[in-house]
């Protein structure tokens, strides 16, 4: 008995090691070109012979990554913040009141979530033009925000659901006012599902490429996936793998952050609002 | 402390339908009363009315004498006790059962001196710094009902509080609410669906049906004088037999046999002028086992056991009688409600009865059973009148 | 959006009947809704309106002055050309295939999250890199580690192979690097519908003497269909606007460009507005056309249908 539960275990381990391994490698590939000396970019080895920090100087030196790397934080910064309020608004109205009008509202931000970007991008480009937020910040927030929202209607309105709303009459009957209600028992209530939704809306911004490379033409408002592929060699003859890997880590580090600090909120988050029994 | 008073209380929804209509009560200070019926009777309604979670349409709702119509819960000064319990998931045990008094902005000395107090008297001492996440089902209605007794209100409102409880701790919590409630004598309304409850802890029971109150009066009351066929059907269990009957000047033609009107009886149904179709109502224990019966007075019927049930204390003979079931609307109500309807058992009418534990019948043997028609019921098919009840 | 006038005629029809309360609580849901209402349909409705009036006309942006009305030509320009249907079928092959992949893969790893005896949340953890990570960062990691001299990949190929250039390998590369990034997102949503099947129900089977071979297709499978069709719908559009990856593995060359990538290429190299923007509305018609099909053929699985009870 012992030990078939010990080769059970280890079969169970084994099969651990596999899945963890396939998550990690490329993201330790890219990790370890970072840290290589331009000498030792082509060894092929995964762990760097010679460790230096050479990459990630050469970047936060120049301006076309410093620059990108203000405006990535900036612009998802914003948009999340904006995306959640709004979304918020809409999710309360969803889960919690009775309206005509609320299938359609489901309905279109149902199809907004599926709608392909790329259609999106020669007229906005035009659009963006002609009002002049052509290669600004609004620029960027304004689609981000946009494509976000659905995901944020949907994972709030399921958070929103599941919070017992007995709990808002019995505060009523304890004494409490609405706002104290509201203050009291449903933020605090709500909060985490908010919460888990930023960072959920943050990574689907961070992560934007399509229109960061088409919405804008300079520094200004270009994010680092953007300005990654743009990036060019200190010299001419110089390929920038090893700036474009260490450009790479940096804006990888949040997200590793917050999947190690919040791994069960994202998950809750990301399967609440697609499937419900 | 103070007595409730509904006059002519009316709930109707936006879309037009009627929840609640023109109900009438006074509930006196102290008193346990219990509003019971189906689910959709209204019954929940009428207590957040009472509560304030919900506007009255029309009439008057009085606590302690001043009209609250128009007061925000806050204002009325009573608490309640959720199906759900409704804790707040946030805050611990010694949190949520002193966020009343913390919004009544009583200080934090007194609050946790009289958390302390409550849960000591609900057994819940060692729990105060739990989570209610981390507490059993028994333990959480324990809090929900703390949380309503700290702040020694005018009123207790209970809205299915045990109805979330496995049957034994249902039953267990069913003695302690009785006992909290006659040592602080707190004036409360409880709503359940369950009429072992209802007539187990209420002073008065209130049985309400599509948004009608049917009877109110004490459980003996309800159980002996229902005043029609609902009453009569709800009240009890096993509940009441119902068989179809003809009447003639002195006899009642049944299925079971005829049974001769006593005086009481043809009394009632001249007055009344009865129709000549009617249903006769008989408890389980209206039966007695002729061979073991103490007065031979009374007419006797025969039949065939088909099952027995023996309780030790009682016996349940079950029989059929010929000529298909009773069908009223408040009798499939109620089947419907208490999921009867889905049992399958369609076909003749079931008939049961409560004898002596020494009664010798067996199953599929005759037997011959007394009946006793002064616990007989007539009642009239078109409206569900007791015809032989003394005021209806 | 036409859809939007619809609250405004039933609120005349039921005003009557309403109390002050549930007119408020109408009012207050128009009230918390509108700002997302209105973000939505300016920047997808009107864009793609707009779209729809561009793609009608010639319209090169080189020339912009002489802009003119061509009716339908530019749709007929493009789906006469063969850009177009390479485009249009390496999409679909892309499409196709890695959703199929990512499902077994994905079931696989559900599988895993959910039985496995320790390590849970390390596992999960783990699985969430993939899905939160930047993907043209992924797209350079995999770009790294299949060009020679430079990858570990790469290395294991015979010398001077270098498969990006060649348009199968590189296809299968692109699948391999979308699968590798989304599998994740698909065994969450497929954990969450296995979450739904009842320990009871497994068990009865198991007593039924069900294999569990036998138990995962016919017990597991048919409970989990709606959260299956949930994440097969989600994933199969989202492939189909497949672009970071390819743009950065092999930026379209070599016949690996998908639709996504012809669209760009038209707007941003040939400068055609015109024609770019009959490319978009074509690819709109595409995904409205896949997203149709599913709703037809699984109604109620659809993600909306939850939302109503």
């Amino acid at each position: 008995m012992a030990a078939a539960g010990r080769s059970h275990a280890t079969r169970w381990g084994v099969v651990n090691v596999v899945v963890v391994l396939y998550a990690l490698f490329p993201v330790w590939w890219i990790v370890a070109l970072s840290f290589k000396a331009p000498s030792t970019l082509t060894d092929g080895s995964y762990i760097p012979t010679d460790w230096t920090w050479e990459n990630y100087k050469g970047i936060f030196q120049t301006s076309e990554f410093t620059r990108a790397l203000i405006n990535s934080i900036g612009i998802a910064l914003i948009a999340t913040v904006i995306a959640v309020i709004l979304g918020t608004m809409a999710a309360y109205a969803v889960a919690r009141l009775r309206f005509p009008g609320k299938q359609v509202l489901i309905g279109m931000s149902l199809l907004i979530a599926m709608f392909p970007p790329i259609s999106l991008v020669s007229p906005l480009f035009n659009i963006e033009r002609s009002i002049g937020i052509f290669d600004t910040w609004p620029g960027l927030i304004i689609p981000y925000m946009t494509f976000s929202l659905p995901l944020a209607i949907y994972t709030l309105s399921a958070f929103f659901r599941e919070i017992p709303w007995d709990l808002e009459k019995a505060a009523k009957v304890d004494g409490a006012t609405p706002a104290q209600a509201f203050r009291l028992v449903i933020v605090p209530l709500a909060a985490p599902g908010v919460f888990t939704t930023a960072i959920l809306v943050f990574i689907f911004c961070w992560n934007d490429f399509l229109f960061a490379i088409s919405l804008t033409s300079t520094e200004s408002a270009r994010t680092v996936p953007a300005a990654i592929a743009f990036f060019t060699g200190s010299s001419q003859f110089q390929q920038p793998t090893g700036s474009i890997a260490a450009a790479a880590v940096v804006i990888t580090v949040p997200i590793i952050i917050f999947v190690l600090l919040f791994q069960r909120r994202i998950v809750a988050g990301l399967t609440s609002g697609a499937v419900k029994g | 402390m103070a007595e409730i008073v509904l006059e002519g209380v009316t709930k109707r929804y936006p879309d037009g339908s009627l929840a609640v209509r023109d109900v009438n009560l006074e509930i006196a200070d102290g008193e346990f009363v219990i509003l019971v019926g189906p689910s959709g009777c209204g019954k929940s309604t009428t207590l957040n009315m009472i509560a304030g979670l919900e506007d009255i349409t029309e009439g008057t709702l009085r606590i302690g004498g001043q009209v609250v119509n128009d007061l925000a819960p806050k204002e009325r000064d009573v608490a309640m006790v959720f199906q759900s319990y409704a804790l707040y998931p946030h805050m611990s045990v010694r949190e949520n059962m002193g966020f009343p008094l913390r919004l009544a902005k009583v200080d934090k000395a007194t609050i946790d001196q009289k958390v302390e107090e409550a849960a000591r008297v609900l057994d819940l001492v060692e729990f105060l710094d739990r989570k209610p996440a981390n507490l059993s089902g028994g333990q959480r209605q324990r809090v929900a009902m703390g949380r309503a007794i700290v702040r020694n209100p005018k009123a207790f409102l209970m809205d299915e509080p045990l109805s979330n409880l496995d049957a034994k701790l249902r039953v267990q919590m069913r003695t302690q609410i009785s006992r909290i409630q006659r040592r602080l004598g707190t004036t409360t309304v409880y709503v359940t669906h369950d009429q072992t409850e209802a007539m187990t802890l209420g002073d008065r029971v209130v049985v309400m049906r599509q948004g009608l109150v049917q009877q109110v009066g004490t459980p003996a009351e309800l159980y002996d004088m229902p005043r029609n066929l609902f009453v009569a059907g709800f009240i009890g269990s096993p509940s009441m037999n119902f068989v179809q009957a003809s009447l003639t000047p002195d006899t009642l033609r049944t299925p079971l046999g005829d049974l001769p009107l006593d005086d009481r009886m043809r009394r009632e149904l001249e007055r009344r002028d009865a129709p000549r179709e009617v249903i006769v109502g008989l408890r389980p224990e209206a039966f007695e086992d002729a061979s073991l019966a103490r007065d031979t007075a009374g007419p006797t019927v025969t039949v065939t056991v088909e099952v027995l049930e023996s309780l030790g204390s009682d016996a349940y003979v079950y029989f059929t009688a010929e000529g298909g079931p009773v069908s009223t609307a408040e009798l499939d109500e109620l089947a419907t409600d208490s999921g009867l309807a889905d049992t399958g058992a369609g076909g003749d009418q079931q008939i049961v009865a409560r004898l002596d534990a020494a009664t010798r019948a067996r199953e599929g043997q005759p037997i011959e059973l007394r009946v006793d028609l002064s616990k007989a019921h007539v009642f009239d098919p078109k409206n569900g009148t007791n015809l032989t009840h003394p005021e209806s | 959006m036409s859809t939007m006038a619809e609250p405004a005629k039933d609120e005349a029809k039921d005003k009557k009947a309403l109390s002050a309360g549930a007119r408020q609580e109408r009012r207050l849901g128009w009230l918390l809704c509108a700002p997302a209402v209105i973000v939505m349909v300016a920047v997808t409705a009107y864009p793609i309106c707009y779209a729809v009036y561009l793609s009608l006309q010639r319209y090169d942006l080189r020339f912009p002055d002489r802009a003119e009305f061509t009716g339908l030509s530019n749709y007929g320009a493009v789906l006469t050309s063969p850009f177009w249907w390479d485009a249009f079928w390496v999409t679909l092959f892309l499409t196709v295939v890695s959703v199929a992949i990512e499902l077994v893969l994905g079931m696989g790893l559900a599988l895993v999250m959910h039985r496995t005896l320790f390590a849970r949340g390390t596992v999960r953890t783990a699985v969430l890199i993939p899905y939160g990570i930047v993907t043209v960062v992924a797209a350079f990691s995999w770009q790294y580690a299949w060009t020679p001299e430079l990858g570990y990949l790469a290395g294991l190929l015979p010398s001077g192979d270098a498969p990006l250039t060649e348009q199968w390998p590189a296809l299968w590369l692109i699948i391999l690097a979308e699968v590798w990034k989304t599998t994740p997102f698909m065994a969450l949503l497929l954990l969450a519908g296995l979450a739904l099947v009842p320990e009871e129900t497994l068990r009865a089977a198991m007593v039924d003497g069900a294999t569990p071979w036998q138990r995962f297709t016919k017990v597991m499978l048919p409970l989990m269909k709606p959260a299956i069709l949930v994440a097969l719908l989600f994933r199969t559009l989202d492939a189909f606007r497949i672009f970071d990856n390819i743009y950065v593995l092999t930026a379209g060359a070599h016949g690996t460009g998908s639709l996504s990538i012809l669209g760009y290429d038209n707007l941003f190299t040939a400068l055609n507005l015109g024609i770019g923007s009959a490319i978009s509305v074509l690819i709109f018609i595409c995904v409205g056309i896949i997203a149709f099909t599913f709703v037809k053929l699984f109604g109620a699985a659809a993600p909306g249908a939850e939302v109503k009870r």
